[in-house]
């Protein structure tokens, strides 16, 4: 297992250099130069080209790509254009606040989504079933911003249970919380519906009827541990979705986040936040995946020895 | 008797796949459920094990005793606590039949938890006895394995273990062998046949195979769609068959001294459910079919054969 995990993680530095080479390039090639918002109107071309020097944007672009590799594996993401701080400082100050948001509103979705699949699966095609995936497909269907609205008109303006917006405290995570989580929600039940229900119709299923388990024990100790490997996989797929995805959700809460940041410092060409964000995001994405790897290793036998036999 | 099926039909959706079998059984006995592909001899062991509700079935007529109670009438929790205790079930395809994420000994160890209340101590020590009994070299190691790391014959060797450890009276093995390689195949129907003589248990052994019936079973049932042809002692049904379809089946078993091309097989295939003849379901394919074959349904005669037109008694 270990073997395995160290296997995976140097087969992640390839992919990281790719990303980062990916991320690098399309801000260099999209139009748009973050020069421009730094110069005073009239502004002379020997100021451009000292503030061009300053930021190493004179220099050829595998040069600039090999410095800004370079300063990234020391941890120095470099000094925003626009903001003129370091860049890490930026990110340390979004990441927490993306993480919780992204962090609660996968344990939300997992929880919810997966309890509601088991009900669901279980009363198939009764009245339960129909009624969880009629309200599973109106989640899903509905945008977060708009949901986000919804939950501040209902929850905050006319009840007043939380605030509108704003990080302050546990109460103003709640909307957004569930406005993110609801939407995977949607996914992970109708996922662990199918799941189960395909786990069920499995030979070793009937075995275990005949052994004289309990229906239910046999729903929720073996053909849930099956559906939970598909299950387990998506989520981990969306980890990297959820910390970037949350952009609209943070807007329409006003809320900071990575998602904000990376907005912002879109619109004003601040190319050094740009590429952190992306870079964050895609890391995300990545780690995300090899856990929901690592996941399903620990969930199954067969594909833990599948990987041994693949070492040798 | 251990077991009396009495003119059991079995319904599905709209369709009655099974009707009219019956066949009885002791303990100490083998039962020799036979017939080809589709001839029922699954749904069968579905309706003794009272599992039809798995597949959406249920006994539309007649009843499945055992030891005198009727089956079809009891309450689903009656049913699992017969399941497993008294009734083992062996399926037909070992490779698919374990839990493919739990370690072998839990999966054995649980029945005698479960229905024999032992501690989880007692019942490792149980299925270690047991896998011991059934000749799996290494037993401890076995049940700290998965299912992917064992054989076929082992799965199928585990399969019985869990069926045994209830303590049952009677097993239904629903082709205990047909999956399996044929060397494989002589052990498990000789530690079947074993299990049976020494524990006195009963057995229906549902398989295609005739030289196993005419080996190992003390009684025959043969089925033709959905029906029962023929029920009776062995060496009387292998020396005088009476229904054309018990002497086409015995017909097909290869025998020494044999002419080269000899062996004919039987015309023609088992009608779909859908697709049921109408009178006896075997005269499409009969070579003595009569012409009220088609239009009138053969009783059952002495309760064991059904043909208007049967092979004569050997005399004398």
């Amino acid at each position: 297992m270990l073997n395995y995990l160290a296997r995976r993680l140097l087969a992640l530095i390839p992919v990281f250099l790719a990303v980062s080479l990916v991320i690098f390039l399309i801000l260099h090639l999209i139009p748009g130069d973050p020069v421009d918002n730094l110069l005073k109107v009239g502004a002379s071309a020997s100021q451009r080209a000292e503030i061009e020097a300053r930021y190493g944007l004179d220099r050829p672009l595998p040069v600039q790509y090999a410095i800004w590799l370079g300063n990234l594996v020391q941890g120095d993401l470099g000094t925003a254009i626009i903001g003129r701080r370091p860049v890490i400082d930026i990110i340390a100050q979004a990441l927490p606040h993306s993480l919780m948001l992204g962090g609660l509103a996968l344990l939300f979705s997992s929880v919810v989504g997966v309890a509601l699949g088991v009900v669901a699966a279980l009363h198939r095609d009764r009245w339960p079933d129909q009624a969880i995936m009629g309200g599973v497909l109106v989640g899903s269907t509905m945008p977060g911003f708009w949901l986000g609205l919804l939950l501040i008109l209902v929850f905050a303006v006319w009840l007043g249970w939380f605030p509108v917006s704003g990080a302050r405290g546990w109460a103003s995570l709640v909307l957004p919380v569930l406005t993110i989580g609801l939407g995977g929600t949607a996914l992970v039940t109708r996922v662990t519906r199918v799941a189960m229900i395909e786990a069920s119709q499995r030979d070793f299923v009937m075995l275990l009827h005949a052994k004289g388990l309990s229906p239910l024990r046999i729903q929720l100790f073996h053909v849930l541990r099956h559906a939970l490997i598909p299950v387990v996989t998506i989520l981990a797929l969306r980890i990297g979705w959820i910390l970037g995805g949350a952009v609209t959700v943070e807007v329409v809460f006003a809320r900071p986040g990575l998602g904000t940041t990376l907005i912002k410092a879109l619109n004003q060409h601040d190319y050094p936040v740009v590429q952190a964000c992306l870079l964050m995001l895609a890391m995300a994405v990545m780690l995300g995946t090899l856990l929901g790897d690592i996941l399903q290793a620990l969930m199954d036998p067969r594909v833990r020895a599948a990987q041994a036999g693949a070492a040798r | 008797m251990l077991l009396e099926v009495e003119n059991l039909s079995v319904t599905i959706g709209r369709v009655t796949p099974l009707d009219g079998v019956s066949f009885g059984l002791d303990r100490g006995q083998i039962l020799g459920l036979v017939g080809e592909s589709g001839s029922g001899k699954s749904l069968t062991a579905l309706a003794v094990t009272g599992l039809l509700p798995l597949i959406g079935g249920r006994v539309s007529g007649g009843a499945v005793r055992f030891q005198g109670k009727d089956l079809a009438g009891m309450k689903p929790a009656a049913l699992r606590a017969l399941r497993g205790r008294r009734i083992g079930f062996v399926t037909q395809n070992p490779m698919t039949a374990l839990d493919p994420v739990q370690r072998i000994g839990a999966q054995v160890d649980v029945v005698s938890r479960l229905h024999l209340g032992l501690s989880a101590g007692a019942a490792r020590a149980r299925t270690l006895d047991l896998l011991t009994q059934l000749r799996i070299p290494e037993a401890a190691a076995v049940c700290e394995a998965y299912p992917h790391q064992l054989s076929g014959g082992m799965k199928q060797r585990i399969v019985i273990a869990m069926a045994l450890a209830g303590e049952p009276e009677l097993i239904v093995a629903d082709e205990p062998t047909t999956a399996l390689d044929v060397t494989v195949q002589a052990q498990i129907i000789h530690i079947l046949a074993t299990l049976v003589r020494e524990r006195g248990l009963g057995l229906v052994l549902i398989t295609h195979d005739m030289g196993v019936v005419a080996q190992v079973c003390d009684r025959v049932a043969v089925l033709y769609a959905g029906r029962l042809a023929e029920a009776r002692e062995v060496r009387g049904l292998f020396a005088a068959p009476r229904h054309p379809y018990t002497a086409a089946l015995i017909g097909c078993i290869p025998r020494e001294g044999m002419a080269p091309g000899a062996l004919t097989g039987i015309p023609g295939a088992v009608p779909s459910v859908t697709a049921y003849p109408p009178g006896c379901r075997f005269h499409p394919r009969c070579p003595r079919a009569l012409p009220a074959c088609a239009t009138e349904v053969p009783a059952l005669t002495g309760g064991a054969l059904a043909c208007l037109n049967p092979l004569e008694m050997p005399h004398g």
